[in-house]
């Protein structure tokens, strides 16, 4: 284990430095698309899909939302561990979701007596 | 000739290292936090109790002798709302937690040290947000903001005390990310994760529901507050939502947040125990692992909440059998905390004393929690005072017994000076049973069908009321005098020394109070956790 300094935060502190320096190119790249995908989401709200209008406007904020994400999170650089809670935070929003539509599912399997 | 006595060198420690206020309010040290944490929490909990007090003082008649229904809707708002969110949530992890998990590890501080004072602040904003509610005519919906009443027909101060809750939450967030962070990398050279005191273990647990559980009550607290200010339907029928979405959404936080509070007094009482039967726990990884699989099943039972709500009958299976599940690892903690204790050489200290109030008030709690997890008898039961003598068990027996245990147990460590210690068993006893005279009465008033959360009552059931409310000054009492004698011995307590009740670990290996660095040298562990057999158990340096 590395030395401590006065302060004790030396482990943190090294490990920044290894970590992945990102070019300037790649965040201006990301910021362009947000806005372009921002624009998408604005023009497809002007047009009726009927069932699919939710779906397409989702679609668009899971892409933006990944890219930042992956690059300005800095995920798509970082350790397999940091994937790993990234990944579990996923895992336990489609438990939420789930279980929860579940419920709605399987409310009317079973008849309201009387009705 | 008198001479004056040379004067006494007092050793450099966390506390004394720097002076002034600011040097509180700026601090980056992980023990002062702890103790911003420390008032804090206790303030809160004293502002809860007021609260309390009114409740039992109400319904110590049938009519209710204080406050009409509105008013004590207010009440037992916001005695849940600060109990839950401002005392129960941080208690442990925030102030011991905060003190403790960088002296287990071995480590000089947490993994960042501003982002724990930020924790703080926002803690406070929160609270001032929560307070600011309180004084200006406080909020009626029960601490559970049930959606369509708090969305849109509540009087009282929805929002303010919804974002109120909303930026506490952050401060939970960045408690449990620090630890985490912590816990995985800055271990001491040799400490590996089996060798990691199960305190460490019940936090690791505990900040993973923390990261994963928090953003979703932040989140729908915010929905809450656009329904209402701004009429954007997700809950109100009127506004094309469904309320029962909102029980989901809340309850998937929220039934979790009782295991932020029970997982951290686990962690505590498992401690205690080993130190005061100088033993090594029964099953060291069995309690680990319970800890983890209790905050992973504590997600998946959300659903018992809803039993009598529109919630599908086949979910309600589901939820009730996974309800029952967590019973399991609960019942491994307990069956192995009494195995530690058979044939050990047991010393009823006061941190005992309170461990062992601990195991019996928390099964009963628990056991309680399975009649209510079962789908028939929940009907019956459910908003009846049962659920409230069921819950109080887990989170007042339960949680705040291991707290007053961890507090008592690492108060030598936190300041250097000992409590009274007679005085310290007759508050312990005068707890356990002002406690039980609180609420087993409020057991039999739910079974006979008293709902939750009414100004008045039949008049057959006022002596159970009056007993409770009579358990409820005992227990005010025994309160009272663990704060008197705590401050008291802050100046007059006897020195304790690094490790006046020979444990292991290594925040007894350095001084106490310790210096603001921890430890003068990193320590090297060469040894497994709880080694009480060998003499010298963690070498420093």
């Amino acid at each position: 284990m590395a030395a401590h300094d006065a302060h004790g935060h030396s482990e943190v502190g090294a490990h920044t430095q290894e970590a992945h320096i990102v070019p300037k190119r790649v965040y201006f790249l990301v910021f362009i698309a947000l806005i372009i995908l921002t624009w998408v989401t604005a023009l497809v709200s002007r047009i009726d899909m009927g069932p699919w209008n939710i779906f397409v406007a989702l679609f668009i904020a899971i892409i933006k939302a990944s890219l930042v994400v992956f690059f300005f999170m800095h995920v798509w650089y970082g350790t397999r561990l940091t994937k790993m809670i990234v990944a579990s935070g996923l895992f336990w929003l489609i438990l939420l979701l789930f279980i929860t539509m579940a419920d709605l599912w399987t409310r009317n399997w079973m008849g309201v007596p009387g009705r | 000739m008198i001479t004056a006595p040379p004067p006494v060198e007092v050793e450099k420690n966390y506390i004394n290292a720097e002076h002034g206020l600011k040097s509180w309010l700026l601090t980056q040290d992980h023990k002062l936090i702890a103790l911003l944490y420390l008032i804090s929490v206790t303030a809160f909990f004293f502002i809860g109790g007021l609260f309390a007090v009114f409740i039992r003082l109400q319904l110590a008649t049938p009519t209710g002798a204080m406050f009409d229904s509105n008013t004590y809707n207010k009440v037992f708002t916001m005695h849940g709302i600060i109990m839950v969110f401002f005392f129960l949530i941080p208690s442990i992890p925030a102030t011991l937690g905060n003190f403790l998990i960088p002296l287990m590890v071995g480590a000089k501080d947490l993994a960042f040290p501003r982002i724990n004072l930020l924790s703080w602040y926002i803690y406070i904003a929160g609270g001032l947000f929560t307070l600011w509610v309180l004084f200006n005519g406080g909020v009626d919906t029960g601490w559970t903001f049930y959606t369509p009443f708090s969305s849109s027909y509540s009087n009282g101060y929805v929002i303010a005390a919804g974002l109120g809750i909303f930026i506490n939450g952050f401060s939970s967030i960045l408690t449990g990310l620090n630890f985490i962070v912590t816990i995985h990398r800055m271990r001491a050279p040799g400490l590996t994760w089996f060798r990691l005191p199960l305190f460490v273990w019940a936090h690791y647990a505990t900040s993973v529901i923390m990261i994963l559980g928090t953003p979703v009550i932040a989140v729908t607290l915010f929905l809450l507050v656009l329904e209402r200010g701004l009429h954007i339907g997700f809950f109100d029928p009127a506004y094309g939502g469904d309320p029962v979405l909102f029980q989901h959404l809340f309850w998937f936080y929220s039934h979790p947040a009782v295991y932020i509070m029970i997982l951290p007094s686990m962690g505590v009482v498992s401690e205690v125990i080993s130190t005061f039967c100088s033993k090594k726990p029964f099953g060291y990884t069995f309690i680990a692992f319970s800890s983890v699989a209790i905050a992973v099943f504590g997600f998946l039972v959300w659903g018992h909440h809803l039993f009598v709500s529109s919630q599908s009958v086949y979910a309600g299976m589901v939820f009730s059998v996974l309800s029952y599940i967590v019973a399991i690892p609960s019942a491994i903690k307990v069956f192995n905390w009494t195995a530690t204790m058979y044939k050990g050489s047991v010393r009823l200290t006061t941190p005992m004393l309170y461990s062992l109030g601990f195991i019996g008030l928390f099964t009963i709690g628990g056991l309680t929690g399975l009649f209510l997890a079962c789908l028939g008898m929940d009907v019956h039961l459910t908003d009846t005072y049962f659920v409230i003598a069921h819950f109080h068990y887990v989170m007042v027996g339960g949680a705040i017994m291991g707290y007053l245990a961890g507090v008592h147990f690492w108060w030598p460590k936190m300041f250097g000076r000992m409590y009274p210690e007679g005085w310290s068993k007759l508050s312990a006893v005068i707890i356990f049973v002002g406690f039980n005279l609180t609420f087993f009465p409020q057991f039999i008033l739910g079974y006979m069908g008293m709902p939750r959360r009414y100004a008045a009552y039949p008049a057959e059931f006022q002596v159970l009321n009056v007993l409770s409310s009579a358990g409820a000054s005992i227990l005010g009492l025994g309160y009272l005098i663990p704060f008197v004698y705590l401050i008291w011995s802050l100046k007059y307590g006897k020195p304790a020394g690094p490790n006046p009740w020979g444990a292991t670990g290594l925040e007894w290996q350095t001084a106490s109070p310790p210096p603001t660095e921890n430890f003068e040298i990193t320590p090297v562990v060469t040894t497994e956790a709880y080694e009480y057999s060998t003499e010298e158990v963690v070498h420093v340096g």
